[in-house]
């Protein structure tokens, strides 16, 4: 217990100030050409509001690669509800849906009204009131871009989310790193931990409340958890040798790690209330990057057993070991889709690194990102869209792209290299 | 919060602990930068010949194969080929004065730091530098050095020593580095 409370303590100092910021800003990259058109009009009554409740949806919308919407300038009209909308007007602009509403302010908060229109069927598919807190403005935004995406596309939206991510700063041994917390859009980023050693693979616990994550700050490498809300954190591995890869079992109660105390880097399964460690893998190769099926009965990891890095899945009742990929000599880091029937991955191919799908039943492997420096692909929850770390000019900046490949979004940052981006679960 | 005087007296030892961390790693890589980069010296980082001239190290790079005389050997870091990690002939002289030193010095004690250019995944990269840093361990072994007094840290593509996607900054990152 001593020793927990003395991880604690260190925290304390590592937690530079709360107020730190690193916000991230969009660049659209690649529009979706078959993108669906959609029209979101100004809010009725939002002109003096802090956050331009209409612009958030719109920019939500755009990102996610589905839709295309609507640029202000060419509405002939803003309607504010249902009854006041001319569908003539948006069906002649090629508008399939219509997002109105009004806000207005009530007590210390907010009282968003909206409703959705499908415009070549002239009828109203949606229509809520939301209430917000003061400072929750864009919050109640990210979650009518989830109602009105989820309506028109059957996905449950994911803009209300988070990604995790780390930035550096200098060179050598002049070097400051951090680790952030922001919304999905890169908003509101607020730092978890800075220090002058590596930060690096963050994490999110499957109720989105921790991240594990890997530290160099005692100037050797060890998995932390950390509460994100109270910013207490134990330090759970810090074996000689690596401690790194930390993957959250998705009950929650276990890491898979990669670990190399006994030689070798191997992968780990530590029950996290016990600290119990079951070795999975046993071999004089690397095996690393570990990471669970969503049914939580098989795990990824990469090894070199083959010569190159290549994804292997360990059946975790029978033991067996399969390999996974085998297009091209380099792929590394597998991530599942949500729905366990592809997995994202870093592929080498003729020109650099780039984040890469393969489908699981075929095998076959499409490559989504287009720079020559990709690496770090993390699936948003709801499976349409990854994140991943890329180079922009001489710096390191996050960039995403759909699932299909045919819609991306960088998220620039004002300073230092941005990397090892991670989505954060559904939190709601 | 109640925490308040342990941390500080944590936060002093800590921050000494950088300062003595830095100071001493500093030293490393300007000395191996005068003897070992490849003749290119012209598009420098302009980090290391910065820290040369603050620490004091510059001016007095050697020969790799310095005389022990219970000081640390100047040159302390050896680089490697892309995705490899075989000690290249041309890094054996410094790597038998380090052994000499440590041998000669049964006190010293030496980190392996093991670096990887930034190509790749992160953790697999982790997992690259620790095998140089292993194979470095090894030839300390073959060379009479106690196991004891070696420890072995990948650093993976962490902590670059230069800058930018290009071969010659790729290939001053692919390093094991004595940290003494």
């Amino acid at each position: 217990m001593k020793s927990l409370m003395t991880a604690w303590l260190a925290t304390a100092l590592l937690l530079v100030s709360q107020l730190a910021q690193a916000n991230l800003t969009i660049e659209i990259t690649r529009g979706n050409e078959s993108a669906t058109p959609i029209a979101v009009v100004p809010f009725a009554g939002g002109e003096g509001l802090p956050e331009d409740v209409a612009q958030v949806i719109h920019d939500d919308l755009e990102r996610s690669g589905y839709f295309e919407p609507l640029p202000r300038r060419q509405m002939m009209d803003q309607p504010a509800s249902a009854n006041e909308v001319r569908y003539g007007d948006w069906k002649a602009l090629d508008v399939r849906y219509l997002v109105v509403g009004s806000a207005e302010r009530e007590g210390d908060g907010y009282r968003l009204r909206f409703e959705l229109m499908d415009v070549s069927g002239e009828k109203r598919m949606l229509g809520e009131v939301v209430t917000a807190d003061s400072g929750e403005l864009r919050g109640a935004a990210h979650y009518i871009s989830d109602q009105v995406f989820e309506a028109i596309t059957d996905i449950r939206g994911a803009f209300s989310t988070r990604i995790a991510y780390v930035t550096s700063q200098g060179v050598g041994d002049n070097m400051q790193f951090a680790l952030y917390v922001a919304d999905a859009d890169g908003h509101n980023s607020q730092q978890v931990l800075s220090s002058r050693e590596p930060i690096l693979s963050p994490a999110w616990s499957p109720d989105g409340r921790k991240l594990a994550y890997v530290s160099f700050e005692t100037e050797r490498p060890a998995i932390y958890v950390q509460e994100l809300g109270s910013g207490k954190r134990a330090r759970i591995s810090s074996f000689q040798g690596l401690n790194g890869a930390p993957a959250w079992s998705p009950d929650g109660r276990r890491l898979a790690m990669s670990l190399s105390k006994d030689g070798q880097p191997e992968i780990y399964v530590m029950d996290i209330g016990s600290r119990d460690l079951q070795r999975i893998t046993n071999d004089s190769a690397i095996d690393t990057e570990p990471f669970w099926a969503p049914d939580g009965r098989s795990l990824l990891f990469t090894s070199d057993r083959s010569g190159g890095p290549q994804i292997y899945r360990h059946d975790l009742a029978s033991g067996e070991q399969k390999r996974v990929t085998f297009t091209g000599n380099y792929n590394a880091r597998g991530r599942f889709s949500p729905d366990g029937e592809s997995l994202f991955l870093i592929h080498r191919s003729g020109n650099g690194f780039q984040v890469a799908r393969q489908d699981l039943e075929s095998g076959r492997l499409v490559t989504l990102s287009d720079s020559r420096w990709d690496e770090s692909p993390s699936v948003a929850p709801n499976g349409t869209m990854v994140i991943f770390a890329t180079q922009q000019g001489n710096s390191g900046v996050l960039g995403a792209v759909t699932a299909d490949g045919r819609a991306s979004f960088r998220l620039p940052s004002a300073q230092g290299d941005v990397r090892e981006p991670a989505w954060s679960p559904f939190m709601n | 919060m109640q925490f308040k005087p342990y941390a500080r007296s944590l936060a002093v030892a800590l921050s000494l602990a950088l300062v003595a961390g830095c100071s001493s790693t500093g030293g490393t890589q300007d000395g191996s930068m005068d003897g070992t980069r490849d003749g290119s010296g012209a598009s420098s980082t302009g980090v290391s010949d910065g820290r040369a001239s603050g620490s004091g190290y510059g001016g007095t790079a050697g020969a790799s194969g310095q005389q022990a005389d219970g000081r640390i050997p100047q040159q302390r870091t050896i680089y490697f080929e892309f995705d490899s990690d075989r000690i290249r002939t041309e890094f054996e002289p410094v790597l038998a004065a380090n052994a000499r030193y440590l041998r000669e010095n049964g006190n010293a004690r030496v980190v392996l730091q093991g670096h990887t250019d930034e190509r790749g995944t992160r953790e697999y990269n982790m997992a690259l530098g620790e095998r140089r840093a292993r194979s470095v361990e090894q030839f300390l072994s073959v060379q009479g050095v106690s196991p004891s007094q070696v420890e072995v840290v990948s650093y993976g593509e962490e902590r670059p020593a230069a800058r930018g996607q290009n071969e010659e900054a790729f290939a001053q990152n692919r390093r094991v580095v004595f940290a003494y």
